[in-house]
């Protein structure tokens, strides 16, 4: 196992995959977010682009929306934001987990929104708050506390899913993994031992801290 | 592994004593190494379904050299084969679990591997090259990529190897050698790295005719063997007899030909291999 350890960067590959979780993360919330408050809004054709957003991203497999980000975008189309490839593809599986996760984010949020009760928004309107008032000040920060599980899902689920940026040639462990499987077939055992305990590591602590927060900050009414 | 020796020998014995029972002899295969061929009973062959030229599955059909290496030794053993995929991770897995009899998937004789499993052949020595435009002019080996996006796909050690030799050189890695070619074709990397049988393959394809090259300066060895369970001899003995058949009946000839000639290849020195001894 030692062997492993100095034959092949595990460390850093697991640090790529850290990095694409805690970018794309980041992007999901924000996006997520935007596209919860449009689903969520009064105007019919904001919530129909929140819909479509949501069933579009969906329901497109991962993989498929992470090669497209590659062979459409900067084979294709030729939207590279470096020349240097290795750079180019974690931005574009950044890009790519981001607006994927995003739809989860918002469908968390929306879940949410839904905790709170509808006599909370009538008593906002109805102190004269505007909708942007309302839902900055009552409604969405009740509707985060009550979305702290299914968003740790969101979560750990994104940790998982970065793996599948090894179809663009991302230097994350599942890419490490096959090579050191091609390589090394009599330490198969230890290299799967080794990846899976690496995302028992980073994923335990997610669910652990999502149990304790969802308790924490949970809304008592 | 006395066990295993023991039990090889067991079935080897079994085999003998239910064709005694058919009352049936198998052509070519002599008596000394107990188990006489199959007598057409159905075995799992371990192929590629996605490398076109080699082993690739159309519809319900199975084509390629590695196919043709297949079907020909389940002949001259006397079996009926039935394909099933073997994926490079997982041949190890599928042989020394005994849910192949045996793979021929562009796999290369290695010692790592040997400690897993046992080989009959080499029945073909393929070397790393790389593919390009037809175009291209600039690009004749290895020491000219100095500045060039290379492409292969994840877990082929023989780009990474390559990047640490020749620092200039940017690797783009896909899951696929498909979508490579698909980069290579629209001009977003310059030369595409893996055995030139495989690329020999892609070029050789109808979509890709005439428009992408093998450079022809290979610059390592693999030797390609028929992948069996680890220790059976007597096995491996038959395999290893009937791809000196194949060979020297000039049906190697003339299946390199058919899959891999329509892209002007050629098969590199040392072919046709003199398979090794078992052991």
């Amino acid at each position: 196992m030692g062997e492993l350890f100095a034959t092949y960067p595990i460390l850093a590959a697991f640090g790529m995959t850290l990095l694409l979780t805690f970018f794309a993360a980041i992007g999901a919330a924000v996006l997520g977010t935007l596209v919860a408050v449009l689903r969520v809004s009064p105007v019919p054709l904001f919530q129909k682009v929140g819909a479509l957003y949501v069933n579009v991203f969906r329901n497109t497999p991962l993989t498929l929306i992470i090669i497209a980000s590659n062979i459409v975008m900067i084979v294709n189309l030729g939207f590279s934001f470096t020349e240097d490839i290795a750079r180019d593809n974690v931005y574009w599986a950044i890009i790519g987990l981001t607006v994927y996760h995003a739809a989860f984010v918002c469908e968390s949020l929306r879940s949410g929104v839904n905790t709170v009760p509808v006599g909370q928004a009538e008593a906002a309107r109805s102190i004269g708050l505007t909708f942007g008032q309302s839902l900055v000040q009552v409604l969405l920060p009740q509707a985060v506390r009550g979305a702290i599980t299914p968003l740790g899902n969101t979560l750990i689920a994104l940790a998982k899913n970065t793996t599948v940026a090894t179809a663009i040639g991302v230097a994350e462990i599942s890419g490490l993994q096959k090579t050191m499987t091609e390589d090394r077939i009599d330490l198969i055992l230890p290299i799967i031992l080794v990846v899976a305990a690496g995302f028992v590591v980073i994923t335990l602590p997610m669910g652990l801290a999502t149990s304790w927060l969802s308790g924490r900050l949970a809304v008592k009414r | 592994m006395k066990f295993g020796r023991i039990s090889a020998i067991a079935v080897a014995a079994l085999t003998a004593t239910s064709l005694a029972a058919c009352g049936s002899g198998s052509p070519g295969t002599g008596s000394t190494g107990g188990a006489a061929g199959g007598a057409g009973q159905t075995v799992k062959v371990g192929i590629k379904f996605d490398q076109p030229g080699l082993g690739l599955k159309s519809g319900s059909t199975y084509e390629g050299f590695d196919v043709d290496v297949a079907n020909y030794v389940a002949k001259e053993l006397n079996y009926t084969p039935q394909f099933v995929e073997a994926i490079s991770s997982q041949r190890e897995t599928l042989i020394s679990t005994g849910q192949v009899k045996y793979i021929v998937g562009t796999y290369s004789i290695t010692d790592t591997r040997k400690a897993k499993v046992s080989f009959a052949g080499p029945y073909f020595v393929a070397g790393q090259d790389l593919l390009v435009k037809s175009d291209e002019t600039a690009i004749t080996g290895p020491d000219t990529l100095t500045g060039k996006k290379l492409c292969s796909v994840k877990g082929s050690t023989s780009a990474s190897n390559l990047q640490k030799k020749y620092p200039g050189v940017q690797l783009q890695e896909y899951n696929t050698y498909t979508l490579c070619v698909d980069a290579l074709k629209a001009g977003n990397v310059d030369a595409l790295t893996t055995d030139n049988t495989i690329l020999a393959g892609y070029a050789a394809q109808a979509a890709n005719k005439g428009q992408l090259k093998v450079v022809g300066t290979t610059f390592s060895t693999e030797n390609y063997g028929v992948g069996l369970k680890k220790g059976d001899t007597a096995f491996c003995t038959q395999v290893t007899t009937a791809l000196a058949t194949f060979i020297s009946s000039g049906e190697w000839q003339k299946s390199v030909d058919k899959w891999l000639g329509p892209a002007g290849f050629k098969p590199g020195a040392g072919n046709p291999p003199t398979a090794a001894a078992c052991s």
